[in-house]
């Protein structure tokens, strides 16, 4: 039930976005790819050297890091934990 | 396959225009980054397109002529972007092209191209530009892509109430169409419609900004509020914009309100435009979304190229192909290019009468040119990997894979390409730093690939190692000789990497700036793309970095041939016996025609010593760096002309290496001891001996500020460590 960020989600559990934070010019590009709050986002993968991510969402994949996705508030897909 | 659906029509400033039937419209290309915008330009301009920069920035602007039925139009490729929205000059390119702002000339229109794989986000980009009032028309491509459920064009222009075509530029399909479709659109005050739900407060707030607009700016009351969003959305205190300081001011003012009121101004803006592409998108299918999503073939291909383990050898090896093939493939064309420009110097020679005027023809420009060209096989080599590496789509891999490694210095993943280039040549690394975005980045790995050790080095080692340190000598339980040369190689890279961290914060200090990487769709890489970027970069070097090297070459000529003495020295050194026609003639090309300590650089060499003298160098070696400026490896020919040895650098030096063993100080010790080499390897290591590299930062940075800074930095690296290492190594007690 619980928020979370996007650094804390599980690889490959789809997730919806609650809330996007961070620096203005940052958060901006990321709304204008589409992150916008209720979107379905999924963490596809970590990188080898344990950053960055991999995240797919409206069939894009995008890369940031996890300090970044540490911006990103999300909940769980379906309202169950 | 089109059927073009028009909004209302409305009247546009844009069109209002003197009408001039002679005068060729111009029509800008825009898309997201990987939708084939590429691919489109080349096959609709053909051989007339021409590379030029926006001016200031390091941008580039390709523009050639489409040929319409109407007649010809000028097409300028704008760089590709999700948004219109900036935060850096190179960024804002994209609206000033659009909009006629600044030198560029007002389009009559605008071709959006858009991904069908992704319609939602590549529309996102047309939507601003149908706020803006630019007349579009939309382009589709990669309809093959999706052929399980391929939207409709014409329902995608429908969106906007703008003509929409489907193309397939690489195997051309769809372009005769566009043509059409574009010759009828051109001079028409018709834009597409979009209708957003914007708020009240927020549309309040647009018209502020809006109203503080400069009157230059200023066009219809549609365009102004555009104009306002786009402002409310890309200022911000730490952006790198030049704007109207009222105009910021005014954004800031409003944006602090708004704060004050709770208000998500971003979140307002676009919110309401992807609701509004969200609401139509789907109706531009026949078939229902598919319940279950199939695995693509990327995500099949990334579960092996992004693998934890598999991901990184996969990596390391197609590293090492671009690595090993810089060397095998280019080694035997920069072999032929060096025996041609010999024979041609030979040849010149013998046609030329002797004197000045031939001496100039043969040492200066022949020299010079063959020094530009020697280049050309790593540049050619090079550009043709990264073409394959970023039409593939596995350059945003690079940079996914190496990003935490790199950051830490402040480089970003995908420098790692252009410092692997380094190692072979700095001039094809530097040109590769093309591949980043962002100037900054560009700058700083630009500022350090040349402390790489490139194979231009590796001659010079090898004199010296070979020269003046014991092929029996051990170090623990390993070869002196090898473990120097491995040596070397470890050090230039952890230099590099210093270098970066510490340029990174002090004189090319940047915003930290997050990363935001889109991983494409793995595509097949087109060939001809590929060819074209090949060309216009080999063609770019030589024009204007070439240049460059051509006259610093004949200064390096200048400064190492005269004065010339009025009766010329015989021939010292080795030469006894009878000297054949042929030895003669070979020895006049490759020897510079005067004793070379009487020349300036001798002159300058001698003048130097006393500054080299605590590196441990007399005033042959300072003679030799100085000659080696034109390229490292010329030192070992400079060396030649010092120890009047000729053809130093055939088999394996020998000659040269048996007199530097030799020479001997006026008390009879060896002048060159394992210590003063040591101390000039490393000098050779950090120093920027290489004229090239700075002509071609000149050209990348159009400044003389970098490639001074760079000469001077690397330079100063290297006294202070050759210095260390000289008076530290006496110090510890070795033959210094």
């Amino acid at each position: 039930m619980s928020a979370k960020t996007l650094d804390e989600v599980s690889v490959g559990t789809p997730v919806i976005i609650e809330r996007v934070g961070g620096d203005h010019a940052f958060r901006r590009r990321l709304l204008e790819l589409g992150l916008l709050p209720g979107t379905r986002i999924e963490v596809l993968r970590v990188a080898p050297l344990g950053d960055p991510l991999e995240l797919l969402s409206r069939g894009t994949r995008l890369s940031i890091r996890r300090r970044e996705a540490s911006t990103i508030t999300v909940q769980p897909l379906e309202g169950g934990s | 396959m089109t059927q073009a659906v028009f909004g209302e029509e409305r009247p546009s400033f844009a069109q209002v225009r003197v009408s001039d039937a002679a005068a060729a419209h111009t029509v800008v290309l825009m898309g997201n980054p990987n939708v084939g915008k590429t691919t489109l330009f080349n096959a609709l301009t053909g051989d007339s397109a021409r590379v030029g920069n926006y001016p200031g920035i390091t941008v580039e602007r390709r523009a050639g002529q489409w040929r319409l039925p109407t007649g010809d139009v000028e097409l300028i490729d704008v760089p590709g972007a999700y948004s219109l929205c900036a935060r850096s000059p190179e960024e804002q390119v994209a609206l000033e092209a659009v909009l006629g702002h600044g030198d560029n000339p007002r389009p009559s229109l605008a071709l959006v191209l858009v991904d069908a794989g992704q319609l939602t986000r590549n529309l996102y980009l047309a939507l601003q530009l149908v706020e803006f009032q630019v007349p579009i028309v939309l382009v589709v491509t990669m309809l093959d892509e999706v052929a399980d459920r391929p939207p409709l064009p014409a329902s995608i222009g429908a969106i906007f109430g703008v003509p929409c075509v489907g193309v397939h530029a690489h195997r051309k399909l769809g372009l005769a169409e566009l043509g059409e479709v574009v010759s009828q659109q051109l001079g028409k005050t018709r834009v597409g419609d979009a209708r957003l739900n914007y708020s009240g407060a927020l549309i309040t707030d647009i018209d502020r900004v809006a109203s503080a607009l400069p009157t230059r700016w200023r066009r219809n009351v549609e365009h102004d509020r555009a104009l306002a969003a786009w402002a409310l959305l890309s200022f911000d205190p730490q952006d790198e914009l030049q704007a109207p300081p009222d105009l910021r001011a005014r954004c800031e003012e409003v944006r602090a309100d708004a704060e004050k009121a709770s208000r998500d101004i971003d979140l307002e803006l676009i919110g309401p435009r992807y609701a509004f592409l969200e609401k139509h998108v789907p109706s531009v299918y026949e078939q229902p979304a598919p319940a279950e999503v199939v695995v693509s073939w990327t995500e099949r291909i990334d579960k092996v190229l992004l693998h934890p383990g598999l991901g990184f050898s996969a990596f390391l090896l197609v590293m090492l192909a671009i690595f090993q093939s810089l060397f095998w493939l280019a080694d035997p064309a920069i072999s032929l290019i060096e025996t041609l420009v010999t024979k041609a110097q030979g040849l010149a020679e013998q046609q030329l009468p002797e004197g000045l005027l031939g001496d100039l023809v043969v040492q200066g420009v022949l020299g010079g040119v063959g020094n530009v060209v020697v280049f050309l096989p790593q540049i050619l080599i090079l550009f043709f990997l990264i073409g394959v590496l970023e039409d593939s789509g596995y350059m945003a891999r690079v940079a996914y894979l190496m990003d935490r490694a790199l950051r830490g210095v402040g480089l970003q993943g995908k420098a790692f390409v252009p410092m692997l280039g380094g190692l072979a040549c700095a001039v094809p690394a530097i040109l590769a730093t093309r591949t980043m975005e962002r100037r900054r980045d560009r700058l700083l790995t630009m500022m350090v690939v040349p402390l790489m050790s490139c194979s231009a080095r590796l001659p010079v080692y090898a004199l010296l190692v070979g020269a003046l340190f014991p092929p029996t000598g051990v170090f623990g339980g390993l070869p002196v000789q090898g473990l120097l040369m491995v040596g070397m190689y470890m050090f230039s890279t952890l230099t590099t990497l210093c270098a970066a961290w510490v340029l990174g914060r002090t004189v090319i200090r940047g915003r930290h700036i997050p990363l935001l990487l889109e991983l494409p769709r793995y595509r097949l890489p087109s060939l001809g793309n590929t060819a074209r970027m090949m060309w216009q970069r080999a063609k770019e070097f030589v024009t204007e970095a070439g240049t460059v090297i051509l006259a610093f070459t004949i200064v390096m000529w200048v400064l190492l041939s005269f004065p010339k003495l009025e009766t010329p020295l015989p021939i010292s050194g080795d030469a006894n016996g009878p000297v054949t026609e042929l030895q003669a003639a070979s020895v006049r090309v490759s020897q510079a025609p005067s004793p070379i300590e009487h020349t300036y650089g001798g002159q300058i060499g001698h003048a130097l010593a006393p500054v080299m003298a605590p590196l441990g160098f007399d005033w042959k070696l300072t003679v030799g760096i100085i000659g080696a400026f034109s390229a490292r490896e010329v030192f070992v020919s400079t060396l030649g002309l010092v120890f009047g040895i000729e053809d130093a650098e055939a088999e394996e030096a020998k000659p040269l290496r048996d007199r530097m063993r030799a020479e001997t100080r006026p008390d009879g010790s060896p002048a060159y001891p394992p210590l003063v080499a040591f101390s000039l390897m490393i000098f050779f290591a950090l120093a920027c001996q290489c004229m090239s590299t700075l002509a071609v930062v000149h050209r990348e940075t159009r400044s003389w500020r970098w490639p001074a800074l760079l000469f001077v930095y690397m330079t100063t690296l290297a006294y202070l460590a050759s210095l260390t290492v000289f008076q530290v190594g006496r110090w510890l007690g070795f033959a210094g």
